[in-house]
């Protein structure tokens, strides 16, 4: 079934979106990852224009999001205060990060920086996950209990707080630090940055992972949610049946990953986010290497 | 309907008695197009007659060239290319005037029926329609990056030549079906028709057809530009409650 979209103004097929919904909301469910920085490819590669696919992306995930953080708030894996700490750090990065990127524009190739952004983040991050998964596994296969809280520098910081859904008395500077550095990347590379947070949470915070999931998912509605809200006010580009057609696939998707999540082994999740980081990096990077197959492209002129 | 606008017209032919030689009289199965929420593209019927006041002149037979463009927009068009091992965007050439869809149809080979000096003048074919106006000093060669427009445009139908697609009749009637695809634009579509002989442009006729946005489409549409905060957070609210209404369902099938 057809379906025009009023402000991407082309014709799309509905169950297509759909099912790309319901792909990246389990996905999204299972990993507490927005999802953004697979769909926004996808769009792409149907025909969205890609300024209309950024934004309509970033209101899906609020979206699939908000859906994923119920289910987590029933189960009570949310830490809240933890949540709050990340969401502060994450709009001060984030407003920081629409800087970076409009002095970014103004020098001009700012597809390229995105893309080497993606590649490099992609791929250290998926590296490393894909690496100390494996290592976790191989120890619990043989026997050895997994050491969970290690003492870091991140203990000898001063303003501790206690974070009792994690289990956690630390300062409030890594988090915020955490925050801020997502918020920018996020505005930069105009994703929720689940992928590059929940890492952070688990290796530099030391947070549990199954927590993790959920206080990723709340600190994402709120910075998809002020993104969607900025986009609609100076790019006019969130198409509102995109983002309907996304997002009730992505919705049930969401709840389906979640259960999915719950009945899965830490190390397992994280081997496999791991492995889906580095695919899409994979993919990335082989569109910047080889030679694309239609060497010239169609942009909006660049205003005199 | 259409063959009696048919008949119609070919009274017209008979009972008028105008100066010019040969002039078009033109029908369509619609001047105005709506793009619902449904739209998947729309064929439209453009037909009509040559009137003129004497005998079919001798030598050879009248062709006939519909084109069909959509509103214009200045557009950028780049090029890759390998920079450190990558592959990045480098030039970069503006077409100051690009329409978003084109379409030409004739009567027989275009090459045939249009002498390039008429081309050139009343700027007919698909890359005619296009102009760009002065690439930077750095590229020489700004052809290609308007041939690859017309290529990644062609590609998507929105750039059409079709060849012999339209069917003339005892140099009189003629008709011929474009074909609108899904992903089209607002605006209004100016439909030109010529008449050639031997190459050359004996007479012409504008017309324009209306594509618009209508119903849900419309409405959203001009909520989005007139009122974007409130856009803003609809959307959101619509994205909350879907994210709500989910998880109730969910919770409702477990227990």
């Amino acid at each position: 079934m057809q379906i025009y979209l009023p402000i991407a103004e082309v014709s799309v097929n509905a169950f297509l979106l759909l099912g790309l919904g319901g792909i990246v909301g389990i996905l999204s469910g299972m990993f507490g990852v927005g999802g953004g920085f697979l769909m926004t490819p996808l769009l792409f590669f149907i025909g969205i224009p890609p300024a209309v696919a950024v934004a309509t992306e970033a209101n899906q995930i609020v979206a699939s999001s908000f859906s994923g953080v119920l289910a987590h708030l029933k189960r009570k894996t949310v830490d809240l205060r933890m949540g709050t700490v990340l969401l502060i750090g994450g709009l001060v990065g984030a407003a920081l990060g629409v800087v970076v990127f409009n002095y970014l524009k103004a020098l001009g190739q700012v597809d390229l920086l995105v893309k080497l952004c993606y590649v490099v983040f992609l791929g250290v991050i998926g590296g490393l996950m894909f690496i100390e998964s494996l290592n976790a596994i191989r120890k619990t296969k043989s026997g050895k209990p997994p050491a969970r809280k290690k003492h870091n520098w991140v203990h000898g910081l001063p303003f501790k707080m206690r974070f009792r859904v994690s289990g956690l008395y630390i300062s409030v500077i890594p988090p915020l630090l955490v925050g801020v550095t997502v918020g920018i990347l996020a505005a930069i590379m105009g994703v929720g940055g689940g992928f590059i947070m929940v890492p952070a949470m688990i290796y530099l915070l030391g947070m549990p992972t199954k927590v993790v999931v959920g206080t990723s998912l709340f600190q994402i509605i709120f910075v998809t949610a002020f993104t969607t809200l900025l986009h609609a006010t100076t790019n006019f580009t969130v198409d509102i049946v995109l983002a309907v057609l996304l997002l009730v696939g992505g919705v049930i998707g969401a709840q389906i990953g979640t259960r999915i999540g719950v009945k899965m082994k830490a190390e397992q999740l994280r081997i496999l986010l791991a492995i889906m980081v580095l695919a899409v990096c994979g993919k990335l990077a082989l569109d910047l290497l080889l030679m694309p197959s239609e060497l010239y492209s169609v942009g909006a002129a660049s205003g005199h | 309907m259409v063959r009696r606008l048919f008949s119609c017209l070919i009274g017209l032919v008979l009972l008028s008695a105008v100066a010019n030689a040969e002039e078009v009289v033109l029908g369509l199965s619609k001047d105005k197009i709506s793009i619902t929420t449904s739209f998947d593209g729309s064929d439209i019927l453009i037909f009509g007659a040559v009137k003129r006041e004497e005998a079919i002149p001798d030598g050879p037979p009248i062709e006939v060239i519909v084109t069909v463009a959509g509103p214009s927009t200045p557009l950028t068009v780049r090029r890759k290319a390998k920079r450190l091992g990558i592959w990045v965007n480098t030039d970069a050439v503006e077409v100051d005037h690009a329409p978003s869809f084109y379409a030409v149809q004739t009567s027989g080979p275009l090459r045939n029926v249009l002498k390039d000096v008429e081309d050139l003048r009343h700027k007919i074919s698909v890359p005619r329609a296009i102009r760009s106006v002065g690439a930077p000093s750095n590229i020489s060669d700004s052809e290609s990056f308007t041939e690859a427009l017309i290529r990644i445009r062609s590609r998507s139908d929105l750039y059409q030549l079709r060849e012999g697609a339209v069917t003339v009749s005892e140099q009189t009637l003629f008709r011929t079906a474009v074909r609108l695809p899904a992903a089209l634009t607002e605006g209004n579509y100016v439909t030109r028709i010529f008449l050639t002989r031997d190459g050359q442009v004996i007479s012409n006729y504008d017309t324009t057809i209306e594509v618009q946005k209508v119903g849900l489409e419309r409405w959203l549409f001009e909520l989005s530009r007139n009122q974007p905060l409130m856009y803003g957070i609809m959307s959101i609210a619509i994205a909350i409650a879907a994210g709500w209404a989910a998880s109730a369902v969910f919770r409702v099938f477990r227990t």
